[in-house]
């Protein structure tokens, strides 16, 4: 990786830690020892299930916030700023640009997670003083949020890379929805018949599969996640987040930075 | 070889809700500038100054032309390394101290680690900044701002230095001492070229100016030629308190200031000037070639440009 990218990435890291972004751990925190005490006096024997339901939908939904508020103005705020200018202007292409504000917002997420997590281990060891074998695949979970969370940073950036932070906001938002629905569009689709079906299944396709990276449900209630289904999501965020990327830095190589 | 050279640099946008209309903010330029000049853009504002210098720096594409900088083409990113650039009004990450500002730009231009940090320090003295390096730049004045806008653009020593609008929102002091590094950074044998509609700077610190208006260039040329094409005329100064009447013969213009006179003649009647002056036996102090200011010439540029607009309507 260029050292250039690494220079981005680590700038726009010291700058959400700078802009008090990862203070939402502390909602964070404290959000979950409070239901963590609740349902211990509350719940009788489903207490380690409200508890990963709880903790892991909250890790999501906070990266999910974070992922689109910070995304969708990593380009267009240092547009309207004018920061930008003066990093253009130095041999960095424009494609390092992009890609080390991707790698930024993405580290951002990942430390924030991995803080996150280690708040969802101990509220579990809180209300089921100890761990079981099945609680690895709340790693699982885990490494299917981040996945996620990198969707959902490169669809930011492509939509900040045209478009202004308000509607950027509202298109991430809409396809982080659509995406969590994807498999319902996909069996809508295969109900439909002639031109709408191929519509409908283009659509399906074409949205993020959200629905997919999501076993919190599954993982709460101590079922197994098959090796062959994380090898799968992992190409799957992987490759989605790439050709996403790509069209970030198509459109940002041709804009006028007027 | 000359630092700049702008073929045809040509900037339409396409303007409206279906794009279909356009407007012009640049018409063909061609440019250049030589190695170790300070040249200044001049134009009002919305001339096209900005414009240029963002194609130049790669942030506007232009519609067409081309420009080779260091006796490369433009677009080559390692030419890059070699020039620094200040925006108009510059504004930076407001998070990070000057100090660290300088550390990431050094990075991105490639400043090895070993050389950053003095070259850090150098340039935070240079621009007086050096007391307030560990101050986040949100808590910065505009001046300040400025200050630190130019430190960026030289941190990394270019060859050639681009300065839109260096001395707005600075103080008096603030611009004489930009004034200064700017004839530092000739003397050091760089090129700056920059941007102003302040013509005093211009006039005080260029060795050529180029004057665009309303997107088209309409003079270039060194200072001192284009503030001496004085229609032919020179001033003649000398002591006394009347006009004796074989000056007023020559057509001279006179005004009396205490115990001087000041008249402005054809240069043609210089030397029968002088012999008025010696049958007087009236005390010449001097004879200079009256030269226009580049602001009178600026004017006229732009009065020129005007006119003619209007007879072609």
């Amino acid at each position: 990786m260029s050292a250039r990218i690494v220079h981005i990435a680590s700038n726009t890291f010291r700058e959400a830690v700078r802009d008090r972004v990862l203070y939402n751990l502390i909602a964070f925190a404290l959000l979950l020892s409070g239901a963590a005490i609740f349902i211990g006096q509350i719940s009788i024997e489903i207490e380690r299930l409200v508890v990963v339901n709880l903790g892991l939908t909250a890790v999501s939904l906070f990266g999910v916030v974070i992922a689109i508020f910070i995304g969708i103005g990593l380009v267009s705020k240092e547009i309207e700023k004018r920061t930008l200018y003066t990093v253009l202007s130095r041999p960095v292409r424009r494609w390092e640009f992009i890609v080390g504000k991707f790698f930024g917002l993405a580290g951002t997420l990942v430390v924030n997670t991995f803080f996150m997590a280690i708040g969802v281990f101990a509220a579990l060891l809180y209300v089921a003083h100890k761990f079981s074998s099945s609680d690895a695949f709340i790693l699982v979970a885990l490494y299917f949020i981040v996945l996620e969370f990198l969707i959902l940073c490169s669809l930011a950036l492509l939509f900040s890379s045209f478009s202004s932070p308000l509607l950027s906001a509202v298109f991430t938002f809409a396809l982080f929805i659509i995406g969590s629905f994807a498999d319902d569009l996909r069996g809508f689709a295969a109900m439909t018949h002639g031109i709408a079906r191929w519509f409908a299944t283009a659509a399906a396709y074409l949205v993020p599969n959200f629905s997919a990276l999501n076993v919190i449900s599954a993982v709460a209630h101590q079922q197994s996640v098959g090796g062959q289904v994380v090898l799968q999501n992992s190409l799957y965020a992987l490759f989605y987040s790439a050709m996403v990327l790509s069209g970030a830095v198509l459109i940002f190589e041709r804009r006028n930075l007027k | 070889m000359p630092a700049i050279e702008i073929l045809g640099l040509e900037k339409i946008y396409k303007v409206g809700f279906w794009r279909k209309q356009t407007r012009r903010a640049l018409h063909p330029l061609h440019l250049t500038v030589e190695n170790g000049e300070i040249f200044g853009f001049l134009g009002p504002n919305g001339a096209g100054k900005t414009t240029t210098l963002k194609m130049l720096m790669g942030l506007v594409f232009p519609t067409a032309g081309t420009a080779r900088i260091l006796d490369r083409d433009w677009t080559e990113p390692e030419v890059k390394a070699q020039i620094g650039f200040l925006p108009e009004q510059p504004y930076f990450y407001d998070y990070l101290t000057a100090h660290e500002l300088l550390d990431y730009y050094g990075q991105l231009s490639g400043v090895p680690t070993k050389d950053r940090k003095r070259r850090i320090d150098e340039v935070l003295a240079r621009v007086g900044l050096t007391d307030v390096r560990g101050v986040q730049l949100r808590k910065f004045s505009k001046g300040m701002l400025q200050r630190a806008g130019i430190a960026q653009a030289i941190l990394h020593d270019p060859k050639l230095v681009f300065f839109d609008e260096p001395m707005s929102g600075l103080d008096p002091l603030g611009r004489r001492e930009v004034r200064d590094l700017m004839e530092q950074l000739k003397h050091e044998g760089k090129t700056v070229f920059f941007s102003t509609h302040i013509l005093s700077d211009a006039e005080a610190l260029c060795d050529r100016v180029a004057i665009i208006h309303k997107g088209e260039l309409r003079g270039v040329g060194a200072v001192a030629d284009l503030t001496s094409s004085v229609q032919g005329k020179v001033e003649v100064v000398w002591q006394g308190t009347q006009v004796p009447a074989s000056m007023k013969a020559l057509g001279a213009e006179c005004h009396i200031t205490g115990d001087t006179v000041r008249a402005v003649i054809a240069d043609t009647q210089q030397d029968a000037a002088i012999d008025a002056l010696r049958r007087e036996r009236l005390r010449l102090i001097a004879i200079t070639p009256l030269r226009t200011s580049l602001e009178a010439y600026f004017v006229e540029k732009l009065q020129h440009s005007q006119t003619t607009a209007g007879t072609t309507v």
